[in-house]
């Protein structure tokens, strides 16, 4: 069995210690925002944070991540009290299809919290790992924008 | 329009400038002349050395900021002496020790070369190294041996160019050879391996870790496109070399192959002790993170480099593996392939190195020693940046 601190609660997992994290959120856990896109780490579509560094949820084993804790999109907040992330991504209706859309917010929601300052072209960068095939890129960086105003306690 | 100087009026062929582009990217001037997202050329770059950090200057022709006032003798002066018109020394980490061997006509092409590039008006950030400019004259008595290099008559003309390729040009010694106290090379151990910006430069002779002896059609493709199935991927400094020669001319990339795959005469490999026993939670995190790509083979889709002959897997020290793991590879900015992922972030440093612990076991070399202190002492290295 192996413990994971998930959007603030303990729960046992019952799987094979080297299964990737996706596969638990998703399956074990119903946690569906984090998507397969390739299983590889080259899109970027499962990034999740643990202890506040995004990660590719396809490629690190649970056993690695035992003690330390996870956070998801639907950590974020509620439909009925959305987080700064989701009320900026809801503002900026920054979505097409959606799929890309919780790995740039968690990879955003990492980079913020440590850099809350983050400069245009941080975020950029630090963005880079997450593919869009829609091409939803200026509505996410607008988003990722107003999140930063948002998390400052702006209105 | 520049004004005239002491060469007559400037005015370049076609020809030379080619010339001087191809030796410009078999030099690999671009990489420490251009900033990360700079304009080409324009300086910026900072490269970390033992004694403080250098940045690379402008050499745009950009007549205030850059080196568009520079005549050819100038140009000629700073490539085999080290030192600017204004008469002070450049620090050795402009790699004029080897420059100074360059032939005329080759120094006259890359002249051409800079002097038609875009002039950028860019100031570059100030040095933080703290020896003074006037030591590097005594440094300059010891270690700069100007003048060509000697042909070896025991080798064909196509060797001799590769000779001259590296050694005047390409300066694959100066991070390939170790280097004393005084950051001069210690010529008795040429290509024995040293270091570059963090990253170990594995040994290219007698002393060469490679699981897989370089054979020249592999050192060929390595050198034009960073990959050989078996067991080298092009990553850190070397990525800025390869990006380079893979714009220069193929039978000049070959010759500098032919040269340097000569010097790795295969001794026995004595350091090939015991293998290393692989641990059980270091391979459920190989299994988890790694086995999915590493495990598929070169060709499938997203095949990714085997792990069992990868030469970073076997060097004396798990510094460019952790580098790799932690910070990915990436494709240059214009390049379209896949890319090895960044774990940084992934793992706790204990988890790494029990994970590093397994990739080494996979080789045929025994264990490396303290690698948990070394994940640390990476990852503080980075943070200094």
């Amino acid at each position: 069995m192996t413990r994971l601190q998930v959007n603030g609660r303990t729960v046992e997992v019952d799987a094979d210690p080297a299964t990737p994290l996706l596969y638990i959120l998703r399956n074990d856990l119903g946690l569906n925002a984090a998507k397969f896109g390739c299983g590889l780490g080259q899109c970027g579509a499962c990034t999740v944070t643990a202890g506040g560094e995004a990660i590719y949820s396809c490629l690190v084993p649970i056993s690695a991540l035992e003690g330390r804790p996870i956070v998801t999109v639907e950590g974020l907040g509620t439909p009925e009290h959305p987080g700064p992330m989701q009320q900026a991504f809801m503002e900026a209706q920054a979505a097409q299809c959606g799929y890309c859309i919780p790995g740039m917010m968690m990879r955003a929601q990492a980079l913020l919290e440590k850099t809350p300052g983050a400069t245009h072209d941080e975020v950029r960068a630090a963005l880079e790992p997450n593919l869009c095939r829609c091409g939803t890129h200026m509505r996410i960086l607008r988003a990722v924008s107003r999140a930063q105003e948002l998390m400052k306690g702006g209105r | 329009m520049q004004s005239a100087s002491d060469t007559g009026s400037r005015s370049f062929s076609t020809a030379q400038i080619e010339r001087g582009a191809n030796l410009a990217a078999i030099g690999n001037c671009a990489t420490c002349h251009t900033a990360h997202g700079g304009r080409p050329f324009a300086g910026g770059y900072p490269l970390k050395t033992p004694f403080g950090t250098v940045h690379g200057t402008n050499i745009t022709p950009d007549r205030e900021t850059g080196i568009g006032s520079w005549s050819l003798a100038d140009f000629t002066r700073a490539l085999r002496e080290g030192m600017s018109p204004e008469g002070h020394h450049y620090y050795p980490a402009f790699p004029y020790a080897y420059f100074t061997h360059l032939a005329d006509d080759d120094i006259g092409a890359l002249y051409a070369f800079v002097m038609t590039r875009e002039p950028v008006r860019a100031t570059v950030p100030a040095n933080s190294v703290l020896v003074p400019r006037l030591a590097v004259a005594v440094w300059n008595a010891k270690y700069l041996h100007r003048g060509a290099l000697a042909s070896d008559a025991s080798h064909d003309a196509d060797w001799n160019h590769g000779h001259y390729l590296a050694e005047s040009l390409a300066h694959c010694s100066e991070c390939h050879t170790p280097r004393d106290k005084l950051g001069g090379e210690k010529r008795g151990e040429y290509l024995s391996g040293g270091e570059a910006g963090g990253w170990e430069a594995p040994a290219l002779n007698e002393h060469s870790p490679s699981p897989v002896p370089w054979t020249l059609p592999a050192m060929d493709q390595y050198l034009r496109t960073g990959l050989v199935d078996r067991h080298a991927i092009s990553a850190g400094p070397m990525r800025g070399v390869v990006e380079n020669l893979s714009h220069a001319l193929p039978a000049d990339v070959n010759a500098l192959a032919r040269y340097i795959v000569s010097m790795e005469r295969k001794g026995p490999d004595t350091a090939n002790a015991a293998r290393s026993t692989p641990s059980a939670r270091g391979e459920q995190l190989y299994a988890g993170a790694c086995g999915d790509c590493h495990d598929r083979g070169r060709i499938a889709e997203g095949g990714a480099l085997p792990l069992k002959e990868a030469i970073a897997v076997a060097l004396p020290t798990p510094k460019n593996l952790i580098h790799i793991v932690q910070e990915g590879i990436t494709p240059h900015e214009d390049g379209a392939q896949p890319w090895m992922p960044a774990f940084r972030g992934s793992f706790t440093d204990k988890d790494l190195a029990e994970l590093l612990a397994y990739t080494r076991s996979l080789g045929g070399k025994a264990a490396w020693n303290d690698v948990q202190a070394q994940v640390q002492a990476t990852r503080k290295e980075g943070e200094e940046k």
